[in-house]
């Protein structure tokens, strides 16, 4: 027995010689080191609902949950304070809106093009390029929707304000037209071929295809590209921080100022607040109520893409 | 209108249809033209009004109150310095998270529950990392305003991306290569470290880049941790000619980064600033874009190269 060890051991070099149950155990322990780090995921969620649960409990002892959703003014940081989020939820809900209106017909336009009339060619080097406009630093976007896009649109409406949610919204847009586009086109794309091929033999054109049957088809996949757009919208910061204004305004005009929920937070952190005062903790209430808003589109939007994924 | 439609009205109407088809096509080539078009034309904006303020003294100075005088220095090290941990930290975590996934977990609801909470968090609003960072880090671990917790921060942003890039690299290397591996006696991880992970090394890399170019350009994360517009000193270097030769005093040092400078030169109503504003603006775009453009390059060399 020992001599076979030991020709074992001449043979296959020391390195090579650890036995098979060392092997497992090693195994065994960086197993547990990987799955120690895809917990990570788990516990930066649980981190973040911990974190804006525990500091919002310290905000809402001040305010009543009533004042927080009915009052229709938010200045936690004037000597007159009022905490109700509606004029900063209105903010949020009108830039995401002009938004979406850029973002959701040009992205399906895109999305049919790409999917349904680009060669392979055109769409595989074309995807990449128009993926950039996604990939724009948001401050950058912001430094944009300032000083070009506002001047320009005041050419055609003198009225409007240097600081004004329209040019943020629409900038928003511009910027997430990628992303529903790709994932639209993901969808359409799964879509199988021999529908198209029925419906061509039925001798429809290539339009007719497209909007009739394979938008029908891939319509769960499109609905998940517009809604997870939708809170891609709503968690976008710098744009609004920097061409919307600070001012919490409860209005549903996007030609005028106001603020939404995540400038809010910038222009709170600008200043240097004490951690344990009210404007503190204010933001992490705005947090949490941001945080539930997209959580609900990102919920839909998963599940509408899985079911999209198991439907072919 | 007869119920039966004559040939010639069959004609007309098969004309129509197709001009619709090419009036899609032009439509559609218009919207992805101007849209790109768009991009280009910010670039270039940028590029004209910060025309004036390229040049060596724009990287090598400090912020000032004269327009003229004020430079991007400390910016550049603070985004320089903040990136090097996001990197260290994001790299090994998400690339051993996305081997846990791929290769090691079982299916079951457990694992669904990770799942779940990558896709979620890829698409949680940054600034809400913010806010857990100033939480958590700034002030239950006591890190301070430093360079440290904006670096775990944007790690923890980013992971999701590298996570999603790794995992797709690993699930195109072939079973085939496991299998011959598995045959000749190799455990789990030997199969992993020496077969699977090298020909990973294009998808791990893109992912990882791409995960920085998305980092580097984060602002409203590093203000919610109270990131400084006006730094006129530098952290103490990492590396240092005598011994330990290394130091991480670096890490607990208050910072400013390019987007941070940029915002705080857009919000002054001084037009100068601004064009300081549009010249650092041209260089991070500048900077997102190549690495863009390098992550595309890999991806597309080694889906040539190896041929399974």
């Amino acid at each position: 027995m020992s001599a076979t060890a030991a020709t074992r051991s001449t043979a296959m070099g020391k390195g090579a010689f650890s036995s098979l149950a060392y092997r497992k155990n090693r195994d065994r322990a960086i197993e547990l080191i990987l799955l120690a780090c895809a917990l990570v995921a788990v516990f930066t969620t649980l981190a973040i609902v911990l974190i804006l649960v525990v500091e919002s409990s310290y905000f809402f002892e001040h305010v009543t949950i009533r004042e927080f959703l009915t009052d229709r003014m938010w200045t936690p940081l004037f000597d007159d304070a009022h905490y109700g989020i509606m004029p900063l939820v209105s903010g949020t809900l009108t830039v995401t809106f002009v938004a979406l209106l850029v973002a959701i017909p040009l992205g399906t336009i895109i999305a049919i093009y790409l999917s349904e009339f680009a060669t392979h060619r055109m769409r595989e080097s074309v995807k990449p390029v128009l993926e950039l406009l996604g990939a724009v630093p948001t401050v950058v976007y912001g430094y944009f929707a300032l000083l070009m896009v506002t001047p320009f649109l005041q050419k055609f409406m003198p009225d409007l304000s240097g600081f004004n949610m329209l040019s943020a919204g629409l900038v928003i847009g511009l910027m997430i037209v990628p992303y529903v586009a790709s994932v639209s086109e993901d969808a359409m794309r799964a879509v199988p071929r021999y529908m198209r091929e029925g419906s061509y033999a039925m001798g429809a054109t290539r339009l007719q295809t497209a909007l009739r049957v394979v938008v029908p088809g891939a319509l769960s996949g499109i609905a998940a590209a517009y809604i997870l757009g939708i809170s891609r919208a709503i968690g976008e910061t710098m744009v609004v921080a920097i061409a919307a204004g600070m001012q919490p305004t409860l209005t549903f005009n996007p030609t005028e100022p106001a603020a939404t929920i995540t400038a809010y937070i910038v222009q709170v952190s600008l200043g240097d607040l004490p951690h344990d005062s009210i404007g503190y903790q204010s933001i992490f209430a705005a947090g949490l109520v941001l945080m539930l808003m997209t959580l609900v589109f990102n919920v839909i939007g998963f599940f509408l893409t899985r079911k999209f994924r198991e439907a072919y | 209108m007869s119920a039966v439609m004559t040939i010639e009205e069959l004609r007309n109407g098969l004309a129509w249809r197709k001009n619709l088809d090419k009036a899609f096509v032009v439509a559609g080539l218009l919207i992805l033209m101007s849209c790109l078009g768009l991009l280009a034309l910010l670039f270039v904006d940028l590029v004209r009004d910060g025309a004036a303020r390229f040049g060596w003294d724009f990287l090598t100075q400090f912020p000032s109150r004269k327009a003229e005088r004020a430079g991007i220095l400390s910016a550049w090290v603070g985004t320089s310095m903040i990136m090097l941990v996001t990197a260290v930290v994001a790299l090994p975590v998400g690339v051993a998270a996305a081997i846990y996934l791929e290769e090691y977990a079982p299916k079951n609801w457990f694992t669904g529950v990770i799942e779940i909470n990558v896709t979620n968090l890829a698409g949680v609003p940054s600034i809400v990392y913010g806010l857990l960072a100033l939480g958590l880090f700034v002030y239950k671990f006591g890190f301070g305003q430093s360079v440290l917790s904006a670096g775990l921060t944007l790690a923890l942003l980013i992971l999701p991306i590298i996570i999603v890039g790794t995992r797709e690299a690993l699930r195109a290397v072939p079973k085939a290569i496991r299998e011959a591996a598995y045959g000749l006696g190799a455990t789990r991880w030997e199969v992993t470290k020496d077969h699977v992970l090298p020909y990973s090394t294009g998808g791990i890399l893109t992912g990882l880049i791409l995960g920085l170019s998305r980092a580097i350009g984060e602002t409203a994360p590093i203000i919610t941790i109270g990131a400084l517009s006006f730094i006129a000193f530098l952290p103490d270097p990492p590396i240092s000619g005598a011994f330990p030769f290394v130091n991480f005093a670096w890490l607990k040092s208050e910072f400013t980064a390019m987007p941070i400078q940029i915002f705080n030169w857009i919000s002054r109503p001084d037009q100068a600033f601004q064009q300081n504003a549009a010249a650092a603006a041209a260089i991070l775009l500048a900077m997102t874009l190549a690495m863009n453009a390098v992550a595309i390059w890999i991806r597309y060399r080694f889906r040539k190269k190896i041929n399974w």
